[in-house]
């Protein structure tokens, strides 16, 4: 008796512990991104373009990282959503429930899912070659856009699939047209999309391995989308290992905000799934 | 609306069969079994030798699983089982950001927090020398990254044993800790490989942070205090040279495709069986 | 007396024993008693049972009937302690287990539940195979002999009658008994742990009419050893087997008493619309 009561107290300690470790961890890293990279962060940092070359260049800001990811980013969800929302909805609502096509359809995507943003990278290269495109805020595009197709498809496919069988028998059994149905549904999973939406972001906007071969880099803002694009992470791995110190420092600089934009990303997903799971019945 | 689903699985196709193709060149060259096997990689000379690359990859996954394994598997256990409901929700978000931090951050803080540790505090009472920038950097850097995926895929494989499962031990006097240890880590066994298989995959293709923290020197690592290079840092470090050498273009796409060859198979098998978990869990 | 011998099986070369009961089943030491007092319980702020008084009487089967909803169950989980998993549950009232209050503070609440062998609606088998699952309370309780192990495992589940149809594949999974064989090994797995008292929650609502009977024969051959503590879901089911009736409306107690009484000659109006079939 006391012997499972001893084993049973020391693994309750090892537990917590483990849960404590982890929690420790992530206050260490948001930690010390934020000690090395806050001092840096002045109104300068973010409004202005590096100057004298983003390597060595001792002035300015990381104004051209900023506004390419936004631009990338902002392409690539376009692009995205305009493949997702379709496909979401019509493996969902259209299909008969638990077809094989869309169990197929499923499949694959798990795997789009799972395959390493380096690989998006290399594919997204191989195919501008192949188009003649050369490394640019379109390639950026393309590349980021077929990474974050599978998260976002997925993520509002699982909370598609919550939604009870009974709201499009209703809305048909009024007359109304498929396509009718849809625009009904899709509005009240409007909270869901965002949050596939935000998700799709967080993920897209800070990886490296999509950009590295396919947006290119440059110390200014492109103004077409066949100039190349700098991008936040881009920025942070290039300018760290400069020797100049202000160099390193826009590189942390870059990581706060980088860093920022994914805690509120984050926290505005949980917002808005917390959101619909409220209106649901 | 049919086109685009069809879309899709063409899509995945065309990713395979353009990786093939640009990596064909190079399988044709040499064989198959060299490429896997030599340690000899010099691009000038048209010698690709993957092995230490492909070995690297291995090690310092292996090492990633074997540090976060222990620790997501426990930290599931008692979120699941022993956690208030306060405890529970606090760690939500916490699994939600670890997960949500860019590849590119945890290499600047593996750079500024865990390769100095490394090489002041945990090397020099093992051997002479080294950088920090290691296997085990990349390890330890690769483990907190996956185990936010363990954790939450652990968590919902505990969520589908039935309430009258644990229940009927509960009843018969059983303590909660042997409830787990016999009920539901048994029953769960399936499920926690399969988050394994999912994680080590997600281990094989990390690209960034691995990059940032491993050495990035050709060799075959000895020990984890060795400098390493993986797969993915090999591509993401030499694309810029690739088009001036022949052969290293299609050297880079073979380690491309090996690595969604390998990347494809370790998730199929993994999400089929959890597949397979989560339909008992409806009918549960 | 209890003769045991042992052969050599001729497949696997292993030993059996083989048990002559001709000795009741267990061996009675002392009077065993349960007595509910003032017990109330909330769920999430709402008042479920409502000043429960009760008296089971000892090696009998009592059934607690009523329409569904009306708090049987939590009544029935009460007795076990397993409300202590569920935290938005706040009980407070006595339950005398052998003179004991299992809520008082210095009493361990395995030492309670060891003492109750619970039955539940759906048949539940551990995991393991069909002889790991009996074995498993003398397990976790720390019996460690194999002899003692196998000597339990094959009294009860020749008690509950699956000796004969299982002995051949008793290392297999005991998920591919059928659901009624399934039933059968939860309540010797519910045996084996040496309860006093045997609680059935609905224990027979999954089972065919077959299973259903074999399931009600073993709870009258039990009363002679244990007290039996049901929780009906049929009418039916309470006339075919009660020795002792508790009707249960609305979290109240509204009529308890010995069977015969309570159907031939109910004492509240609520009891005789409910025997009538007025509501369910």
């Amino acid at each position: 008796m006391k012997k499972k009561q001893l084993e049973e107290n020391v693994f309750k300690i090892i537990m917590i512990g483990a849960a404590l470790i982890i929690l420790i961890v992530l206050l260490y890293i948001i930690g010390t991104v934020l000690f090395k990279g806050l001092p840096s962060l002045t109104w300068d940092m973010i409004t202005k373009l590096p100057g004298g070359g983003f390597y060595l260049g001792k002035e300015g800001g990381v104004l051209n990282a900023i506004v390419g990811s936004v631009y990338i980013i902002l392409g690539s969800l376009v692009l995205s959503t305009f493949i997702s929302i379709p496909l979401v909805m019509y493996i969902n609502f259209y299909l008969p429930p638990n077809s094989k096509f869309s169990k197929v359809i499923r499949f694959s995507l798990d795997i789009l899912f799972g395959i390493p943003s380096i690989v998006y990278g290399a594919f997204g290269f191989a195919l501008m070659v192949y188009l003649g495109i050369r490394a640019s805020l379109l390639g950026g595009i393309i590349t980021v856009g077929m990474l974050i197709m599978p998260i976002m498809m997925r993520s509002f496919d699982e909370v598609a699939r919550l939604l009870s069988r009974d709201l499009p028998d209703a809305i048909l059994s009024l007359g109304a047209t498929k396509y009718e149905m849809t625009k009904v549904l899709l509005r009240q999973l409007m909270p869901g999309l965002m949050t596939a939406v935000l998700l799709a972001v967080g993920r897209g906007i800070g990886d490296a391995a999509t950009v590295l071969f396919t947006a290119g880099y440059t110390d200014n803002i492109p103004a077409s989308l066949d100039q190349p694009a700098a991008t936040l992470p881009l920025a942070i791995f290039f300018q760290l290992g400069s020797p100049v110190p202000e160099v390193q420092n826009r590189a942390y600089a870059s990581a706060v905000i980088l860093t920022v934009i994914i805690l509120i990303l984050s926290f505005s997903a949980r917002y808005f799934s917390s959101k619909f799971s409220k209106n649901k019945i | 609306m049919l086109g685009i689903s069809i879309f899709i699985i063409l899509f995945l196709i065309l990713m395979c069969l353009s990786l093939f193709f640009k990596a064909l060149p190079i399988m044709k060259e040499k064989n198959l079994w060299v490429l896997l096997t030599s340690s000899d990689w010099k691009p000038f000379k048209g010698d690709f030798g993957f092995l230490p690359f492909i070995l690297s990859t291995f090690y310092v996954s292996l090492i990633a699983i074997i540090i976060a394994l222990p620790l997501s598997l426990l930290t599931s256990i008692y979120l699941n089982s022993y956690a208030s409901g306060k405890a529970r929700r606090l760690f939500e978000p916490v699994v939600d950001l670890l997960s949500g931090i860019p590849p590119v951050i945890y290499g600047v803080w593996g750079t500024l927090a865990i390769v100095p540790l490394i090489a002041d505090k945990i090397a020099p009472k093992f051997v002479d020398f080294s950088s920090g920038y290691t296997v085990l950097a990349g390890g330890l850097v690769l483990a907190i990254m996956i185990i936010p995926l363990l954790i939450s895929i652990m968590v919902e494989v505990f969520r589908s044993i039935p309430r009258e499962m644990t229940d009927a031990s509960l009843s018969m006097g059983a303590t909660k800790w042997q409830t787990v240890k016999k009920v539901i880590l048994r029953k769960s066994f399936p499920g926690i490989i399969a988050a394994t298989v999912l994680a080590l995959s997600r281990a094989f293709g990390e690209t960034m942070a691995v990059l940032m923290v491993c050495g990035n020197m050709t060799q075959i690592p000895h020990s984890i205090f060795d400098a390493c290079y993986p797969l993915p840092a090999l591509i993401a470090n030499n694309y810029g040279e690739m088009l001036s050498m022949p052969g290293y273009e299609s050297a880079l796409m073979f380690s491309a495709f090996l690595l969604f060859i390998i990347v494809i198979l370790f998730n199929g098998l993994s999400r089929f069986t959890l597949n397979q978990i989560e339909k008992r869990y409806q009918f549960a | 007396m209890i003769t045991v011998t042992q052969r050599m099986e001729p497949m696997t070369l292993r030993p059996v024993i083989e048990i002559d009961r001709t000795t009741p089943l267990r061996k009675v030491k002392r009077d065993h008693t349960l007595r509910v007092e003032n017990l109330d319980v909330y769920i999430e702020k709402q008042h479920i049972l409502k000043d429960i008084n009760l008296t089971i009487p000892e090696k009998s089967i009592t059934c607690i009937i009523g329409p569904s909803g009306c708090g049987k169950s939590t009544f029935l989980k009460t007795l076990n302690r397993m409300h202590d998993e569920t935290p938005e549950v706040k009980i407070s009232g006595k339950v005398f287990v052998d003179e004991e209050n299992i809520y008082d503070r210095n009493i361990n609440v395995i030492d309670t539940r060891k003492k109750m062998g619970l039955l539940a609606q759906r048949p539940c088998p551990l995991p393991m195979s069909i002889f790991d699952n009996v074995a498993y309370g003398p397990r976790i309780h720390g019996i460690r002999k194999r002899k003692a192990i196998n000597q339990t495992v094959i009294k009860y589940l020749q008690f509950v009658g699956l000796w004969d149809e299982v002995r051949g594949r008793i290392r297999s999974s005991a998920n591919r008994l059928s659901i009624g064989q399934q039933q059968r090994l939860c309540l010797a797995r519910g045996l084996a742990i040496e309860p006093e008292y045997i609680l059935g929650d609905e224990a027979t609502s999954a089972l065919d009419p077959l299973s259903t009977k074999t399931i009600e024969e073993l709870f009258i051959k039990l009363k002679e050893q244990y007290t039996v503590i049901l929780v009906t879901h049929t009418l039916r089911q309470a006339k075919r087997i009660a020795d002792h009736i508790a009707f249960i409306y609305l979290g109240q107690i509204i009529e308890a008493g010995p069977a015969e009484e309570f159907f031939s000659n109910p004492k509240k109006q609520l009891t005789r619309e409910y025997l009538s079939g007025s509501f369910s």
